[in-house]
């Protein structure tokens, strides 16, 4: 990623990666399929009933058998995790700008956006669940609940950490409030904003899948937190696994896009992003 | 004291200028200064007495606690202030970041409302003027210390200012660079006579640049001496070089050490 540094004549690449990118990637596959190894080996060796402890290769086998439910399941766990992100990302943002326009704005509402993030989202769920008819509709306030603050708080800052100088020379020419929001504030915002996005990926789908299974087999929005709990239920302990697998390369996933989408945003000019000369 | 009046046509007048900051510090006390149109004027003392001050007033970023600045009328826009007319270079180059050069240098232009294309014209005409034609689209990050305080001043004139304020401009670089820096700056000023007022810790750098050295004391800020340096332009290697130079600055060196002892 960003902190892998271009080699600048040096060190040669093997199939574009450097000996040492290779290492980065290679160490760590090594030691999960050792470990995935070890953990076949366990099960066989021992006979562990698959509805105690399945073993990798029957619960891959699972997720493709399974997969048309699975993959049901996933988009709707999918489309709830993003929508929650999306409208915490516009939220976040149009908030942070009012309250950088309004001191007094800030000062009363902020407290409230605190309230919201330290209170666990499942002693919230339920009532939202009660509240709001449509499941899938409960399902997505409870995980932008979630995935709100980090954006919100993060642009705060941003906005307000335009140079000083700068300020003043906007100043100087007269600039109005709106060509300092979107010229100078909203710029020096925007890695703070990606840095909050990037939190708030992964908790969006915490807070999808938690609310789900706070909603439990009542709700009939059947997310991949269902597969879970469903299969809990019947003892189907392969397909649990396959559905948790689920969810984890999702999360995986989530975090991977908004690093590059980060990335490509800052990586012109932004420190965090900035591809270091080896010296 | 000065003798204001010798002026023939002063760009900016200041009479009694005060400076009470909010947390009590008085940090400029009865000010009279006039800066003639197209003068350079240097604004030498130790720290803190009150140079950034005084220049951040006539920039109208701060207001003075009490005095007046006075600009010629045809400069006022609704408040009194020179409208738009007025460049700043600060001690750092002060850049946006996520900007290239060309598009830093347009800032002033856009927040006028210049045409896009029209302000590309201009910023690239300014940059080729301090030497930075072809770092177009370069950004920041990707300049010399140097370069960025080039952009900052092709920023600062962009806009063709009356008056020029610098606030130790050069002092964050080497030797050399500031040296190249101030002799193209002389070259710009020699060929538009903008008005110039320079904030210097540097004895050396305001006796070469200078037509006038303002010196300044402490606690509270004030303007001790007005040393005018009276050698022609263009000034060159030959100048820093030449005795009178040195005599010049020894002058100014010599009423620096009593500004400091007052
Ligand atoms: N925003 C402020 N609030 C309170 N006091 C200030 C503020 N800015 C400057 N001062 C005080 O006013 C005095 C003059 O400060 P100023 O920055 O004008 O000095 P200066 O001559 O530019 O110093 P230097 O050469 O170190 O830049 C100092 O005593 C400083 O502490
Ligand atoms: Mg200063």
């Amino acid at each position: 990623m960003s902190n892998e540094p271009p080699i600048p004549n040096a060190d040669p690449r093997y199939f574009g990666l450097t000996a040492d990118g290779w290492a980065r990637v290679l160490a760590p596959l090594l030691v999960g399929l050792l470990a995935l190894g070890a953990w076949e080996w366990a099960v066989r060796a021992n006979d562990v009933p698959s509805y105690i402890l399945p073993g990798p290769v029957e619960v891959w086998n699972t997720l493709l058998r399974d997969w048309h439910t699975l993959s049901v399941s996933l988009g709707i766990t999918l489309q709830i995790t993003f929508a929650a992100l999306l409208v915490a990302a516009v939220l976040g943002l149009l908030l942070a700008v009012l309250f950088a326009q309004s001191r007094v704005v800030e000062l009363s509402l902020f407290p409230y956006a605190v309230i919201l993030q330290v209170t666990p989202i499942v002693a919230i769920a339920p009532l939202i669940i009660i509240w709001v008819n449509d499941v899938r509709i409960a399902l997505l306030i409870c995980a932008w609940i979630v995935a709100f603050f980090p954006i919100l708080s993060n642009t705060t800052i941003g906005l307000n950490s335009a140079d000083h100088n700068l300020l003043d020379l906007f100043r100087l020419y007269g600039a109005t409030r709106w060509q300092v929001l979107t010229r100078l504030r909203l710029p020096t915002a925007m890695p703070f904003f990606l840095a909050g996005l990037k939190i708030s990926g992964g908790l969006a789908l915490i807070g999808a899948i938690v609310a789900e299974f706070v909603a439990g087999t009542g709700g009939s929005a059947s997310g991949l937190a269902y597969r879970i709990l469903e299969a809990g239920y019947q003892l189907q302990i392969p397909r649990m696994f396959a559905a948790l697998l689920l969810v984890s390369a999702t999360g995986i996933a989530i975090f991977l896009v908004m690093t590059l989408i980060s990335h490509l945003a800052l990586r012109s000019w932004h420190e965090s992003a900035m591809t270091r000369e080896k010296g | 004291m000065p003798d204001t009046t010798s002026l023939i046509r002063p760009l900016v007048t200041l009479r009694g200028v005060e400076k009470r900051y909010r947390n009590g510090t008085l940090a400029v006390r009865g000010v009279d200064l006039a800066i003639g149109q197209g003068e350079f004027v240097s604004l030498l003392g130790p720290s803190g007495c009150g140079k950034s001050t005084l220049l951040r007033i006539i920039a109208g970023l701060i207001d003075a606690s009490a005095g007046t600045i006075e600009w010629p009328s045809a400069m006022h826009d609704a408040r009194g202030r020179p409208e738009r007319s007025i460049g700043f270079v600060f001690q750092e180059p002060t850049l946006m970041p996520w900007a290239g050069a060309l598009a830093n240098v347009m800032l002033p232009l856009r927040l006028a409302g210049v045409p896009k294309s029209e302000a590309a014209d201009r910023a690239a005409t300014a940059l080729a003027a301090v030497g930075l034609a072809g770092f177009e689209k370069a950004y920041p990050r990707a300049l010399s210390g140097g370069m960025k305080m080039r952009v900052s001043i092709a920023r600062a004139l962009v806009t063709k200012p009356r008056i020029l304020l610098m606030d130790e401009p050069f002092a964050a670089l080497d030797e050399i660079t500031r040296f190249k820096l101030n002799n193209d700056l002389l070259e710009l000023w020699e060929r538009e006579r903008f008005t110039t007022i320079f904030v210097t810790h540097s004895v050396f750098e305001s006796v070469y640049l200078s037509q006038r050295i303002v010196v300044m004391a402490a606690r509270p800020g004030r303007v001790v001496h007005d040393i005018p340096i009276e050698d022609p332009y263009p000034r060159g290697e030959s100048f820093r070089t030449s005795a009178e130079y040195a005599a010049q600055c020894r002058v100014v060196s010599r009423a620096l050490s009593e500004a400091m002892a007052a």
